[in-house]
């Protein structure tokens, strides 16, 4: 008796076709439907600056923004992502130099491990970009989506305020 | 991780139903996805279908009745497009101050309100708030569409009377009487609230009195409930004694249906919604006394 070598038939292609623009550039992803956005950024674009901490967006460590908003990738489908623009940590910077949140950032030591500092940066990103002028308090309400374990957030409130003072310099 | 799932993009109300009669079990409405895709990671809940009603035409506009008597608010608006909404502060400010203050930024620019009611997570903000602006649902479904008041709609924890197939399409808010002014307090240490109350007055302004009161309690039991027999209390007590603190308040607790948990035992739980209870009917009389509109004040979250 010959031996018949079997091959099962292969399991249908699940992905979905996904065009979308990812720090400026426009890119065509295929991905499952059940994919998140953050296992998307990190696994398929090499994009490891947004960070997996608590995985129920508390913690927000996977900030990114989608068409401008503040979302947490890892509980954002990146179904969702389909004909929109998508910004991460990575695309933050131009190639001159770094985000005036950025050098904020660097400048009042607003970060000790540095984990949560890609997610509070795009956090306080989008929040300057609509209310470049929001006051103490309407900084802490806003970051309270966004934890530390390090800083005791005095130097990121700093760092917050110095960028705010940059923007407002430079008209930005 | 999340299981395998197959994502429906239907256009209609109608094709919604379908699919969810077709798939049944298997099959999850779709919005935001804030509370649905948590719980799927935590296998609390395996779909292979999940139909997104963002698809469907006009459940995101936000817009008054044409008769003008309601705002008419479509189950996939988001908590941003609440909080920000033009028409929700001018003649809802107490549900523009909650919607604000709904977890956080990410969750608010993805949650939808149609999801967070259908979900039914007893410790949330909005239906606490609906309640007392004696909110309606409309749900569409084979029979046609039905109206539900709010707490009619709400049945248990993650339990609603949607039907397996229907949908929520709409959320409409009466506009509250002339001069009612409300108030929204909510107390927690963790991401979620341990008590949230609503209370909303309208005045006898001739008698500087309570002539109508409503208030609810979310977060404490089972389900946001009315707590209609300190409504009736409140009848005709000045608003002064309202705001230097109502010592019958601190009782209104002691009967409810508290349910211990991460975020408090019961008994625990009884005795905030008496304090919170007690602190919102005051913010609320002093919004009322200081006249029509006076409900946009100084933040009002006793809050981590």
């Amino acid at each position: 008796m010959s031996r018949l070598e079997i091959e099962a038939p292969p399991p249908p292609d699940r992905r979905l076709r996904l065009p979308t623009t990812v720090n400026g550039r426009p890119v065509t992803l295929h991905v499952v439907p059940e994919a998140v956005l953050l296992d998307v950024l990190r696994e398929d674009l090499g994009l490891t600056g947004s960070k997996r901490s608590c995985d129920v967006q508390v913690c927000g460590a996977c900030t990114v923004l989608l068409d401008g908003l503040p979302v947490s990738a890892c509980a954002v489908l990146a179904y969702e992502a389909r004909g929109r623009t998508v910004l991460t940590i990575e695309g933050l910077a131009s190639e001159e130099r770094l985000h005036p949140v950025q050098e904020a950032f660097l400048a009042a030591s607003g970060f000790q491990c540095g984990f949560c500092t890609p997610g509070m940066i795009m956090a306080v990103t989008a929040m300057l970009d609509e209310a470049p002028a929001a006051t103490p308090a309407e900084v802490r309400e806003h970051l309270r989506g966004n934890i530390c374990r390090c800083t005791g957030y005095v130097s990121i409130l700093a760092a917050v305020a110095a960028a705010q003072r940059a923007l407002a310099r430079t008209g930005a | 991780m999340l299981p395998p799932f197959e994502i429906h993009q239907p256009a209609t109300p109608a094709e919604a139903v379908a699919l969810r009669v077709r798939h049944g079990e298997s099959a999850a409405l779709y919005a935001g996805g804030s509370e649905l895709l948590l719980a799927m990671k935590e296998g609390l809940g395996a779909f292979e279908h999940l139909i997104d009603v963002k698809t469907i035409g006009g459940l995101d506009t936000l817009a008054l009745a044409p008769d003008g008597a309601a705002l008419v608010i479509g189950a996939a608006v988001t908590h941003r497009a609440l909080e920000r909404s033009p028409l929700l502060r001018a003649h809802f400010p107490m549900l523009a101050d909650m919607e604000r203050q709904v977890a956080n930024a990410r969750v608010r620019a993805v949650g939808t309100l149609g999801g967070n009611l259908c979900f039914a997570e007893p410790h949330s903000d909005p239906p606490t708030a609906l309640l007392v602006h004696e909110a309606r649902v409309v749900l569409h479904g084979g029979a046609g569409p039905r109206r539900l008041a709010l707490a009619d709609f709400l049945v248990g924890p993650y339990e609603s009377a949607l039907g397996p197939d229907e949908i929520l399409t709409h959320v409409e808010v009466p506009l509250p009487p002339p001069r009612a002014a409300a108030a929204y307090l909510k107390f927690g240490l963790h991401e979620r609230p341990t008590v949230g109350v609503a209370a909303l007055l309208v005045p006898d302004v001739a008698r500087g009195a309570v002539a109508e009161a409503r208030v609810a309690i979310g977060c404490v039991g089972p389900v946001a409930a009315r707590l209609p027999e300190v409504g009736h209390a409140l009848r005709g007590v000045p608003l002064a004694t309202l705001e230097a603190g109502w010592p019958a308040a601190e009782t209104a607790g002691e009967r409810l249906d508290a349910v211990g948990d991460l975020h408090g035992s019961a008994e625990y739980k009884r005795a905030m919604a008496g304090v919170f209870v007690k602190r919102a009917l005051a913010q609320a009389a002093r919004r009322a006394r200081g006249g029509v509109g006076g409900h946009i004040g100084a933040p009002h979250l006793a809050d981590t």
